[in-house]
């Protein structure tokens, strides 16, 4: 009896059952949300362009033709305080590749040496890396870009009395100077000269791979490699009769004459970027290690591998498959936190925009461009990082 | 008849012999562990090198030359520079430091008002340690407490304007306190925004999830620094007229949306850890959507990526210092204002400044990453494969 009270049955369906239905219910929750979304950016659009008006300021892209008339303290390409905004624009963009890309090795480089340090049996080298790990992990980026700049950089000595580094190289409190290569007529055919060593290289291996699995000889792939893309640029360069010297900064009595000077802007970030990158980085290689079992190892033993062997052709390649993905987002980290340039006045993309912003008023214009250009360089990244992973992955059947 | 004797076999226990002296005690130890092989010979010998050339001298510049007390630049610098150190000299100014020690900590806030973020700062030590040792009861009536009722007090405890508190406005606020502020609300805003962002992701209602994903992927792509300029360039904009939010407001709501989406790729990996019986075990038990992700999902999922949310949380604390840059006096920030203080200022000034902000930043951080270890252990109930 009372089961017949609570059935509903299949004619008189009780009022609300349509909304009960998961679906319909789905496309409400939708609409809702379509509809409160756009009534929201009806009413930021309305604010903005009333504001806007209000502050006498037209909005589009415009303004990029006009003069820029400020100086920017390093540019890779022609730009003076005449250049239009745009091309300012671009400087910054350049720089902010610059240094991101300098950062990027020099990270790689440090954090694999540390990560396999952490690995390492010998216990000083272990603890030692542990501690630069430990360090420069837990301390905010801007403040080693600031303990690189005015806690060090700041404090060298002045021009005159420049500090002598090795390969002609002097550094003072307004950066680091270094011999500038002076390219004469010829050295486009040493460049010519490595290229075709790079592509023999490739080549060269390629057909010693292929040698090897038919029959079953090893030829020397490292050392023709190297002789090919050391002796044949070398070979040019004195064929062509040495068509390249160096501009080397001379210890004037006042300042420096001559070669190449990257300012202490540049180098602090540089440095500051690479190290806490670095100590991410670290972690990384040493999880990837470790997550490559014992028994691979002991099995390449086994079968009478030598150890060097082990690690170049078991471990590495496993261990790269879980690096490489996490590896990525640390290089769009460094990308991204090269950003930091701001701080200390290099003339990256955000620190040229925010002096553009400053002098234009074009908020949404300026920090549109910021977006696509960061969102594009992130994207980029990680499809060409995508396609390496997939290429390194593991094939399951 | 008598019992077999062998002869061959001992019937008393040999005394035990001494190991060589090679291998035991502190020679064993560091043939073991430092001259293993020949290359890890020439490993520890470079690394000690390296250590004799780097550590005497800072630990000479740090302490032994330091310059402990002083009431002003001349303690610090050098005959040349017009102190009172001799030529050549170089060494820590923690002089400075100790006389801006309140400064760092407190920022303009008013002298004869400062107990009261001190008062706000114990309040929240007494909510927190409770929370962060696992054996104490009433955690539920605790984390409503820490999370829903210190900030709204703290609010008005430092904010000032009831019960007869002087107002204090945000541009006076700073130093640490700011920096603790900052990262307090960011965490607590970010875990469940981020949460909400990662169910979002992973809804079967296409609106929603792209939604979602394009909120998660523009603001993962670009730097915090953009995201803290929109915030406080771009936000009066979208305003109406009149209408203002303040600064701090800003940065705050600024660092909790960029860490939100953070928290949410880190979330999303613990829900696609859990195997999809667990839901479908939630479905077949009547449970409604939101039963189904707090009791059954989300606890398991939570607890896998501790360590990432940890991650985060640190992230968070560390991208604070960036509100220096929009403007913002946080302990970065405070440090940075009081190099050029005249009074102050020598070639040593900075480089200590930056060591101690520093050392504090380290401290906070390394606390949360042991702490996340710990309850990685305690939490780990042998589930693992």
């Amino acid at each position: 009896m009372s089961i017949d009270a609570t059935t509903p049955s299949g004619k008189d369906k009780p009022a609300g059952s349509i909304l009960n239905d998961p679906k319909i219910r789905g496309i409400i929750y939708q609409a809702v949300t379509l509809l409160l979304l756009v009534a929201f950016i009806y009413w930021v659009a309305m604010n903005t362009s009333e504001n806007l008006k209000r502050a006498n300021i037209a909005s589009g892209y415009g303004f990029l033709n006009g003069r820029a008339g400020f100086d920017v303290g390093q540019s890779l390409i022609a730009y003076s305080s005449d250049s239009t905004y745009g091309r300012a624009l671009v400087v910054g963009f350049f720089n902010t590749i610059l240094v991101a890309v300098a950062g990027i090795i020099t990270a790689t480089i440090i954090g694999f040496l540390v990560g396999i340090g952490r690995l390492s049996k010998n216990w000083l080298i272990a603890k030692l890396s542990m501690v630069y790990v430990e360090v420069f992990r837990n301390i905010p980026p801007l403040l080693v870009i600031f303990f690189w700049y005015s806690g060090v950089l700041a404090v060298l000595p002045q021009p005159k009395e420049s500090v002598a580094l090795p390969l002609n190289m002097y550094i003072n409190n307004r950066g680091l100077a270094f011999p500038k290569p002076i390219f004469d007529s010829g050295s486009q055919f040493i460049l010519l000269a490595l290229v075709i060593a790079v592509i023999g290289s490739i080549l060269f291996s390629r057909y010693a791979n292929k040698k090897q699995a038919e029959t079953g000889q090893r030829m020397p792939v490292l050392w023709t490699v190297l002789g090919l893309l050391i002796g044949l640029p070398l070979l040019t360069y004195f064929a062509t009769g040495m068509p390249i010297s160096f501009d080397v900064p001379v210890a004037g009595k006042f300042n420096l004459t001559g070669g190449s000077v990257v300012g202490p802007e540049f180098l602090s970030l540089f440095l500051a970027l690479s190290f806490y990158t670095a100590s991410f980085i670290a972690e990384i290689v040493r999880a990837g290690i470790r997550g490559v079992s014992h028994g691979q190892s002991e099995a390449a033993h086994a079968l009478g591998v030598r150890p060097g062997l082990t690690t170049r052709l078991v471990v590495v390649p496993q261990a790269m498959r879980i690096i490489i993905p996490p590896l990525t987002s640390q290089y769009l980290n460094l990308t991204k936190n090269s950003s930091l340039a701001i701080a200390i006045g290099y003339s990256d993309l955000v620190s040229t925009g925010g002096t553009i912003l400053n002098q234009t008023g074009q908020a949404i214009e300026i920090v549109s461009i910021w977006i696509v250009v960061y969102l594009t360089l992130s994207l980029s990244t990680s499809l060409i990082m995508n396609w390496f992973n997939a290429k390194m992955a593991l094939v399951e059947r | 008849m008598n019992t077999h004797q062998t002869n061959f076999v001992r019937t008393s226990m040999l005394e035990q012999s001494t190991p060589p002296v090679l291998d035991k005690g502190y020679i064993a130890w560091i043939r073991k562990n430092l001259l293993a092989t020949p290359l890890d010979a020439v490993l520890t010998i470079i690394a000690l090198l390296a250590l004799a050339w780097l550590l005497p001298p800072a630990i000479k510049w740090l302490f032994i030359d330091a310059s402990w007390t002083g009431g002003g630049r001349g303690v610090c610098a050098t005959a040349a520079q017009g102190g009172s150190q001799p030529e050549g000299w170089s060494g820590a100014c923690w002089a400075f430091v100790g006389a801006k020690f309140d400064v760092f900590m407190f920022g303009r806030y008013p002298i004869d008002e400062r107990w009261r973020p001190m008062l706000v700062g114990i309040l929240f030590v007494a909510l927190l340690v409770p929370i962060l040792i696992p054996k104490l009861p009433y955690k539920g009536l605790n984390a409503i407490l820490l999370f829903g009722v210190l900030p709204i007090v703290s609010f008005f405890i430092l904010i000032g304007g009831v019960l007869g508190l002087p107002y204090v406005e945000t541009p006076l606020w700073g130093g640490l306190m700011v920096t603790l502020i900052l990262s307090f609300v960011g965490i607590a805003v970010s875990l469940p925004l981020g949460i909400i962002l990662a169910l979002g992701r992973r809804s079967t209602m296409p609106v929603i999830r792209l939604l979602c994903t394009f909120f998660i992927e523009i603001v993962r792509g670009i730097p915090l620094i953009t995201v803290l300029f929109m915030a406080s360039v771009m936000l009066p904009l979208f305003l109406p007229q009149g209408m203002t939010v303040d600064k701090f407001l800003r940065a705050v709501i600024g660092v909790s949306l960029f860490a939100s989406a953070y928290m949410a790729e880190v979330v999303r990996g613990g829900l696609q850890a859990i195997p999809k019986g667990q839901a479908e075990g939630a479905d077949s038990l009547g449970l409604s959507y939101w039963q189904k992700m707090r009791l059954i999902v989300l606890p398991q999922a939570l607890k896998l990526v501790i360590p990432g949310i940890v991650n985060t949380f640190i992230g968070l604390f560390k991208d604070t210092s960036l509100v220096s840059i929009i403007g913002m006096f946080d302990l970065l920030g405070i440090v940075r204002q009081n190099f050029s203080d005249a009074n102050w200022a020598s070639p040593v000034t900075p480089l200590s400044g930056l060591v101690f902000a520093g050392f504090v930043f380290w401290l906070f951080c390394f606390g949360m990453s042991r702490y996340s270890g710990f309850m990685e252990r305690r939490l780990d109930k042998g589930h693992k494969r």
